[in-house]
């Protein structure tokens, strides 16, 4: 750890012998606050392990399975939240990323380089938005208009065809797990515009040149050059933000109608782990399978948000194609 | 690819003219259609970031007397104010951004200056991305189950320890990225100069990076001053004017989720007001550390 | 880095107003409306500040069975052997009714009657227009819409849920055998909604919506309440009167630990919905002045607080209870 040089001076030897010293102390510190990251992941995936594991025995694998949440009857099942969670991420996937894509097209190849800084700094500053102001700009401005102007027509034009119609069943409450995936499609949109935007800007000018150069016309640039060879540091990134609206806890609070009940309806209520938890922890009592059945919820939310985490990780390094 | 040019004149050998011309117009459409979309997209966009802010301000800049910066929060129809969550964000974040900022560069040193190659460096370098998009309400849970039950109960100082485990992650990547775009005849002379390893990068690299690590230490402390989740169990939320560490602490965050889902009209009120005041210290925090890095890049 | 956060607080310390006693409980959010007017007025009075956090009857016994607060509230009382594992004093506070509230347009405060009948088929999402001829059938004269029915329930757990479940279930049998009451039940229909707060928000912003809450948050609100079908088979309105001549109707003598019993009452004007709500106190505190801080502040509120508690409409304790619990605190506590 120490320097290699030798220090041909003599006054610097003696130097030299006490900073090996502070060489050692200083890459002491540096790594134990290393392992320190470490062990606190570690920790935290414990914690929630060990609390959940009642649960894991008390139901087994059926916890992941049963949708029944009855807190009179003592018996508790993952399935709502876990369904919600996924969905209500897939959804807002669905919604922002062809928006994503749009800005990042935009930024990289259409926008004026005058206007590309101003018009990404605002998009990135939407991510900088507290995740409790989308919730309450959602609740008190997104709710009533769903309520009012896009669910009442939609239910009265759809809830009667069969199979669809279960999809827009219910009264309009404006919440819902769709109204959830809106909210999210906003927050996560900056994320994936910014990732798509920085690895499009990867894409070696040669390359674009010579298309361009064969008389191509930017979106044939776009989908024949930039999209194959950015393909996957691009799910990468839609990967990020997936895992950013998986965990995401105070914007889906407040809309998504808080509900334990598996709703086949997208205007449905329902609840998501985090916000699960944000509501029913601080009333689980120690000692519970209430609260064991929130901590073994964590601890899977913990583990989808790793694996996606992980996914995105290996498609964004350097150098994976 | 057909060979038309973008006038859609043939150059190609031996095409059918109308043919070309018909293709190239299909051509030229559907790019312009994809063009328009984009540019709508971009609207969209922008305009999700606009119709907030315009809430905010309508909704909060009313609201926004003196007394907010006076009074604390106060029972409804009394005209409370927000003083104590406004203090209590400020401690709780400043807690979070001093315990969580040397761990977070030394973990940072270490993965650009020691780790080079090494599995427990790749192990950590993950481990801290996995950190950084953690759910924050489990990060809360965390704290709750090893700090606020065993112990004293609710308190700022689990507040501000909750935050810290956000500000690491955050500033972790800002120093190790920026460490490794520190030149190498940097580190080169500080050595030829006889200065050992510790130094050099104490007093050379660091002090290169300086700007780089300041604006990721200034984006974290944007984070955690809007974190709302990790607060939920850890600092509860106080109605009084309280600055004691070892009792729960009011915060902004906390304050406006309360108000803003009660049906009082003056706290929901408050509650916009918190939200504007939040939401400009936070974006002003960003547009502040993005001037600071634009040297750089 | 600790010392410099410390030297922050300090400087922040010595520029702000000096802090009185404090005192932190937290739980129902039943009686957060007087409980916040009572802290106002004992902080001049008295000297005791309180930081009471509204986070549900759940909460509130989970945190002080954990001891993370001086002192928990629920509406829902702990049973006795509960209250003696976990070294716990239960004592009332106040009494109050739950309301139903609803939003329909063209409905006016207090003029839709409803049962605790047809309350219990809303929330079973067996009735779910307003315009269903149970409804229709005892409101004459009232114009109901074809609106679908939107019950508003609370998501956290509640004493008002409790309360409210327990009258559901004296109405309604089927309720009582698929649902049951309890702090959190598992919903047949509907969406929910975080605190009393969350319900009130939630009705006023959704058309077709039914909730039920604490008396004074459908008055600060000004929320459109409804009559109720007493036991004695009148329709009242939800008034301070009504709820006096239920919570008159208590039998305190034979509740234990003051778990008194306000459900549907035999009053010909008593409102069917009235509960007390309690305090939960540990019988060996970690802090004993910040425990005989919390019994100053209810002892203060018992003898001033009366005329506050009203003007909310909340029920002041009668005399014999407040002083037997008095005697509670100086026989149970240790300090």
């Amino acid at each position: 750890m120490s320097h290699s040089l030798a220090s041909p001076a003599k006054p610097l030897a003696s130097a030299s012998r006490t900073s090996s010293v502070g060489d050692v102390v200083f890459a002491a510190i540096a790594k134990a606050a290393g392992v320190f990251v470490l062990l606190l992941l570690g920790a935290i995936i414990v914690s929630l392990f060990i609390g959940g594991w009642p649960t894991f025995r008390a139901f087994g694998m059926g916890f992941l399975f049963n949708a029944d949440w009855d807190p009179v009857q003592n018996v508790f099942g993952g399935a709502v939240p876990i369904y919600g969670t996924l969905v209500t991420a897939v959804l807002a996937i669905v919604m922002a990323v062809p928006l994503a894509f749009g800005i990042a097209f935009y930024l990289t190849e259409l926008a004026p380089s005058w206007f590309r800084r101003p018009v990404g700094t605002a998009i990135e500053l939407l991510a900088a938005v507290p995740s409790i102001i989308y919730g309450m700009w959602g609740f008190f401005m997104i709710v009533p208009f769903m309520a009012e102007w896009v669910q009442p027509p939609l239910i009265d034009a759809l809830s009667d065809i069969p199979v669809v119609g279960a999809l827009f069943k219910g009264p309009p409450f404006g919440t819902g797990i769709f109204t959830a995936s809106l909210i999210l499609a906003v927050m996560i949109l900056p994320f994936i515009a910014a990732t798509m935007r920085d690895v499009f800007q990867t894409v070696p000018a040669v390359y674009k040149e010579s298309a361009y150069g064969l008389g191509c016309t930017t979106w044939e640039v776009m989908r024949s050059i930039v999209i194959p060879y950015t393909r996957v540091s691009v799910v990468g990134g839609i990967m990020l933000g997936l895992g950013r609206a998986l965990g995401e806890t105070m914007a889906v609070t407040f809309v998504i109608g808080n509900t334990n009940r598996l709703s086949t309806s997208l205007f449905g209520p329902g609840n998501t782990i985090a916000s699960i938890v944000a509501l029913e922890f601080p009333e689980s009592q120690a000692g519970s399978l209430k609260l064991s059945s929130l901590l073994a919820l964590g601890f899977i939310l913990f583990v989808i948000s790793f694996i996606v985490l992980a996914i995105s990780r290996t498609l964004l390094r350097p150098g994976a194609k | 690819m057909s060979a038309t040019t973008s006038e859609g004149e043939m150059a190609g050998p031996k095409r059918d003219p109308q043919v070309a011309d018909m293709l190239s117009r299909r051509r030229q459409r559907s790019n312009w259609i994809v063009k328009a979309l984009c540019i709508l997209a971009t609207t969209i966009g922008l305009a999700f970031l606009a119709l907030i802010l315009v809430t905010l301000f309508w909704l909060g800049f009313g609201g926004l007397q003196w007394t907010v910066f006076t009074e604390a929060t106060k029972p409804p129809g009394s005209h409370g104010g927000l003083i104590n969550a406004i203090v209590g964000s400020l401690i709780q974040t400043a807690i979070g951004t001093a315990v969580g900022t040397p761990i977070g560069i030394m973990v940072g040193v270490y993965l650009a200056e020691y780790s080079l190659g090494t599995r427990l460096g790749n192990a950590v370098r993950f481990v801290s991305d996995v950190l950084l998009s953690a759910p924050s309400i489990l990060i809360g849970l965390f704290i709750y189950q090893v700090l606020v039950n065993p112990f004293d109960g609710f308190s700022g100082i689990a507040g501000g320890l909750a935050l810290a485990v956000i500000v690491i992650p955050i500033v972790v990547r800002t120093t190790e990225d920026m460490l490794r775009l520190i030149p190498v005849a940097l580190r080169e002379a500080a050595v030829a100069l006889g200065a050992p390893k510790w130094k050099s990068i104490v007093l050379v690299c660091l002090r290169a990076a300086l700007d780089g690590i300041a604006t990721g230490v200034l984006l974290a402390v944007a984070r955690i001053a809007g974190e709302t989740a990790p607060l939920l169990f850890t600092s509860l939320g106080n109605l009084n004017w309280s600055l004691s560490l070892a009792q729960p602490m009011s915060s902004l965050p906390v304050t406006i989720y309360q108000y803003a889902g009660s049906a009082f009209e003056d706290w929901v009120q408050l509650a916009w007001v918190g939200a504007l005041l939040i939401t400009l210290g936070v974006l002003a925090l960003n547009i502040v550390a993005r001037v600071l890095l634009r040297p750089r890049a | 880095m600790k010392t410099l956060s410390l030297a922050l607080v300090a400087m922040l310390a010595a520029a702000g107003p000096v802090a009185a006693q404090q005192i932190t409980g937290a739980g129902a959010t039943f009686p957060a409306p007087v409980y916040a007017k009572w802290g106002e007025a004992a902080k001049a009075a008295v000297g005791i500040e309180l930081n009471y956090q509204a986070i549900g009857s759940g909460g509130g016994q989970n945190q002080i069975f954990n001891r993370t607060v001086d002192f928990g509230a629920s509406d829902a009382p702990v049973d006795g052997a509960k209250l003696a594992e976990q070294k716990l004093l239960q004592f009332p506070a106040v009494m109050g009714a739950v309301v139903p509230i609803v939003n329909i347009p063209g409905v006016e405060l207090n003029k839709l009657k409803l049962t605790g009948e047809i309350l219990a088929e809303i929330y079973a999402g067996k009735i779910t227009k307003w315009n269903d001829a149970k409804i229709t059938a005892i409101n004459a004269g009232l114009a109901l819409p074809a609106l679908a029915i939107a019950p508003v329930y609370r998501a956290d757990g509640s004493g008002t849920t409790f309360v409210f479940t327990s009258y559901l279930s004296a109405a309604n049998a089927e309720w009582k055998a698929g649902v049951g009451a309890a702090a959190s039940v598992k919903w047949p229909a509907g969406n929910g909604a975080k605190g009393n707060d969350g319900i009130a928000a939630t009705v006023k912003q959704v058309k077709g919506a039914i909730g039920y809450v604490e008396n004074a948050y459908a008055t600060q609100n000004k929320l459109i309440s409804t009559q109720l079908k007493n036991k004695a088979g009148h329709f009242v309105e939800p008034t301070l009167a009504a709820f006096s001549s239920a919570a008159a109707s208590g039998d305190w003598t034979k509740a234990q630990n003051y778990a008194v019993d306000l459900i549907d009452t035999a009053g010909a004007t008593s409102w069917p919905i009235v509960s007390a709500t309690f305090i939960l106190l540990p019988k060996d505190p970690k802090d004993a002045a910040r425990s005989a801080a919390v019994m100053k502040f209810f002892d203060w509120a018992y003898t001033n607080g009366g005329k506050i508690a009203s003007d909310l409409e909340y029920i002041a304790l009668p005399k014999p209870v407040q002083d037997a619990v008095r005697a509670s605190w100086k026989s149970e506590i240790k300090g």
